[in-house]
């Protein structure tokens, strides 16, 4: 087990240097140094002048060595102004005296970089944002979890009931409605004052500092439905099987009610499934949380993710990344560990 | 001329896609007659749940067609703007109308008076279009890299799927964003992307030709040049944009001449097109693979192998059509999802011009005024929703109906 994890540990951390490293050469491409260089300077900056803005500030050293420096295992560029003499660097502000300049700072020191649209430092930024995508995250997974379990076990108890098909039809339609289309139609009856019905609020943006049940409640609802059908089916697939197992058929013909049989019997090994599937559905959820963050304009996680891709803020793009990447790939870890854990008849040498 | 009432509405509009309506009819009728010799096709008619969702996919894509190429069914022209109609509520007539105008705008006019309704329409035709044709190429690249994957096993296994989950790894909103730019298009990535990925059916075509018929060498060698001629043109046409395959600012590839070239595709829908494949591919090759590791085990790919049968014949004339249950099913889901997924990159303005009328920049476009005039964001948004969950209830009818026996 401990080689196992070892193993993946490595595979991990080799994915996500890969994934870096596109995202980096996706940012570091000259078109999108140009329009970065335009939207720092100005809109109608010469070609000479973006070259000399870019040269200026490190873009144009080779890629291998700026992501070098990215990652700290490369001395931080300096430039020495042919004019004025000064001398500026990535890892020190315009005139810091030359013993207190520290050549590396990147990754592995700790250091995110600076976004160039929020002029702060990354490693805050996305540590705020985080926390607040962290609180919606939350609430759904509080509502979707509990709720999509309550549904597949329900649809799986009895294949073929009314129950069953009408629950299954409820599953496939919320797996076919994606959060732009639920989020469009829930603002426009719950908040709008076309329909009339001003239950709740359209916006979340009040929500950051104080979540409500009027100002919280459709980003989650949204984000859950999407994901909940999903899982529903995953869990009423598992509950089927289990349903029809020997066991189960021993304790019906010893006379075990109905419901002690679901919830005693059944219900354990029927869980073991979508455990995986939840799991699994972290790397949507991020999908969503994009989605549902700006449609209501919510200041999260995925909402820098657009900011920071908008307009090619390369340092906060390349940490955006890491941390989701990180998390898909996290979750994915725990997700085999998990079913290794729960389902003893899988055993990995 | 007055407001149209709600009824009116809906029965104007139900009169308006008058030739969608008899298609439907005309297709389910004859359907019905003969599904016994249709095979899963005609079994499909033997589920009600399978045949709502096929009758709401056959609905767009009537709608699709008929409005797209064809010009029918539209009310209006979609990216006119009429004065006066600004963000009007369905149902609002127009002010002087000429002789042969249509009077109303049915579904109302969104934010730029534009006419909802054939906004509706001709959208259905961007995603009937590009959707399915761009799941087919998600699938030829799927097949093509993952049966030797799962059939061989070892190394080729280990590298093909690090990169498939490498790919997977990635959020999709990411990849978009990252992908789906003018300043991506300037440096011609796609236009490499599109040489790659389009070659894929290429191949496939001709594996799957010369493993069935390498023995006959009489058949095969006309066969292939023709195929391969065919489709080569096809590829060719397809990559190639004004005479050159690549064109960026600072250099450019030669490819078919302009007078060779049958069609030239928009960069910006090709770099749509092709960032959807990439993202589609992964999935299905690991279906592939998964399904050929399972099926790989059985005594007729054995008894392939001890007939002398090669690796390639065993892939693609044994194991592939013993896969195609589950992969016809997945192939229903995956429409949707790329359908969703076209909505997501409209949703956030990538890729496609903003006049676009596809669903997803309509929705886009009629967001910002949610709260007081819905109407020209939640047409398409229930377009769209009906659509995903026709195609959704289809692939739930065909796993069922291909479980039975």
């Amino acid at each position: 087990m401990g080689l196992f994890i070892l193993r993946r540990l490595g595979v991990m951390i080799l994915t996500a240097l890969c994934l870096t490293f596109i995202v980096f050469w996706l940012t570091n491409l000259y078109p999108n140094l140009e329009k970065l260089a335009k939207t720092q300077g100005n809109f109608r900056m010469s070609d000479e002048a973006v070259a000399s803005f870019l040269d200026k500030n490190g873009y144009l050293q080779p890629m291998p060595v700026k992501f070098g420096q990215w990652l700290g295992v490369l001395p931080g560029w300096e430039f020495e102004d042919p004019e004025s003499g000064e001398i500026s660097g990535r890892c020190f502000a315009a005139g810091t005296p030359e013993e207190e300049r520290s050549t590396f700072c990147g990754v592995i020191q700790g250091d995110w970089g600076f976004s160039t649209v929020f002029k702060d430092d990354v490693g805050g930024i996305v540590a705020t944002r985080l926390g607040l995508t962290g609180k919606l995250m939350f609430a759904v997974m509080l509502v979707m979890v509990p709720m999509a379990l309550i549904i597949g076990v329900l649809a799986g108890m009895r294949e073929g009931s009314v129950t069953d098909r009408s629950l299954s039809t409820f599953s496939i339609a919320s797996t076919a409605t994606p959060e732009y289309v639920s989020g469009v139609i829930f603002i426009a009856v719950f908040a709008s004052s076309a329909f009339g019905l001003k239950w709740f609020k359209g916006s979340a943006t009040s929500a950051m500092e104080n979540a409500t049940f009027e100002n919280f409640t459709l980003p989650v609802v949204t984000i859950a439905l999407y994901g909940m059908g999903y899982i529903a089916r995953m869990t009423r697939a598992s509950m089927t099987e289990v349903m029809t197992a020997q066991y189960i058929r021993t304790a019906r013909l010893k006379g075990v009610k109905f419901s002690d049989i679901v919830l005693k019997h059944a219900l354990r090994n029927a869980l073991i499934a979508p455990f995986t599937v939840i799991m699994l559905q972290f790397p949507w959820l991020l999908n969503g949380v994009v989605i549902v963050e700006t449609l209501f304009n919510y200041k999260g996680f995925g909402w820098l993710l657009v900011q920071a891709a908008g307009n090619n803020d390369i340092e906060l793009l390349l940490a955006v990344s890491v941390v989701s990447v990180a998390v898909v790939l996290v979750t994915q870890l725990i997700s085999d560990i998990g079913y290794v854990y729960l389902n003893p008849r899988i055993r990995i040498a | 001329m007055e407001e149209l009432s709600w009824g009116s509405i809906l029965a104007r509009m139900f009169l308006q896609l008058g030739p969608v309506w008899i298609s439907l009819i005309v297709l389910f009728t004859l359907s019905l007659t003969y599904k016994r010799r249709l095979g899963l096709y005609g079994k499909l008619f033997d589920s009600t749940i399978g045949m709502i969702g096929f009758a709401l996919v056959m609905f767009w894509v009537f709608v699709g067609v008929y409005g797209g190429p064809l010009d029918m069914l539209v009310t209006h022209d979609p990216l006119s703007q009429v004065s006066g109609m600004k963000n009007k509520p369905p149902g609002t007539p127009m002010r002087g109308v000429e002789e042969g105008e249509y009077a109303w705008f049915l579904l109302g006019g969104d934010n730029l008076a534009r006419d909802v309704f054939s906004r509706l329409i001709k959208g259905a035709w961007v995603v009937v279009q590009i959707a399915p044709i761009a799941t087919l190429f998600a699938f030829m690249v799927g097949i093509t890299l993952g049966l030797p994957a799962g059939y061989y096993g070892g190394r080729l296994d280990t590298t093909l799927s690090f990169l498939a989950n490498l790919i997977l790894a990635f959020p999709v909103i990411l990849l978009f964003y990252l992908l789906v730019t003018p300043e991506i298009v300037l440096t011609g990535i796609p236009n490499y992307m599109a040489l790659f990925l389009f070659v894929f059916p290429l191949i496939f075509m001709c594996i799957l030709l010369n493993s069935r018929y390498y023995t006959q060498p009489k058949v095969r060698t006309p066969l292939l040049i023709g195929v391969l001629g065919g489709l080569g043109w096809l590829y060719l046409s397809l990559v190639s944009t004004d005479g050159s395959v690549v064109a960026t600012p600072t250099y450019a590839i030669p490819g078919l001449p302009p007078f060779l070239d049958l069609f030239d595709i928009d960069p910006g829908i090709l770099v749509v097109f092709v960032s959807v494949v990439f993202v589609n591919s992964p999935t299905v090759f690991r279906i592939v693979r998964g399904l050929a590791m399972d099926i790989k085990t059985r005594d007729y790919v054995a008894a392939a192998q001890t007939r002398g049968e090669g690796p390639w014949y065993i892939m693609l004339w044994e194991i592939l059509p013993n896969a195609r249950g589950p992969l016809i099913v997945d192939f229903c889901l995956r429409i949707g999802y790329t359908t969703i997924l076209l909505g997501t990159l409209g949703f956030f303005g990538l890729g496609l011009e903003s006049e676009s009328p596809d669903w997803g920049s309509t929705i886009n476009a009629g967001r910002r005024l949610l709260a007081l005039y819905p109407h020209a964001a939640i047409a398409p948004a229930l377009a769209l929703l009906t659509l995903v969950l026709g195609l959704n209830l289809l692939a739930d009818g065909l796993r069922e109906e291909s479980l039975r026996d």
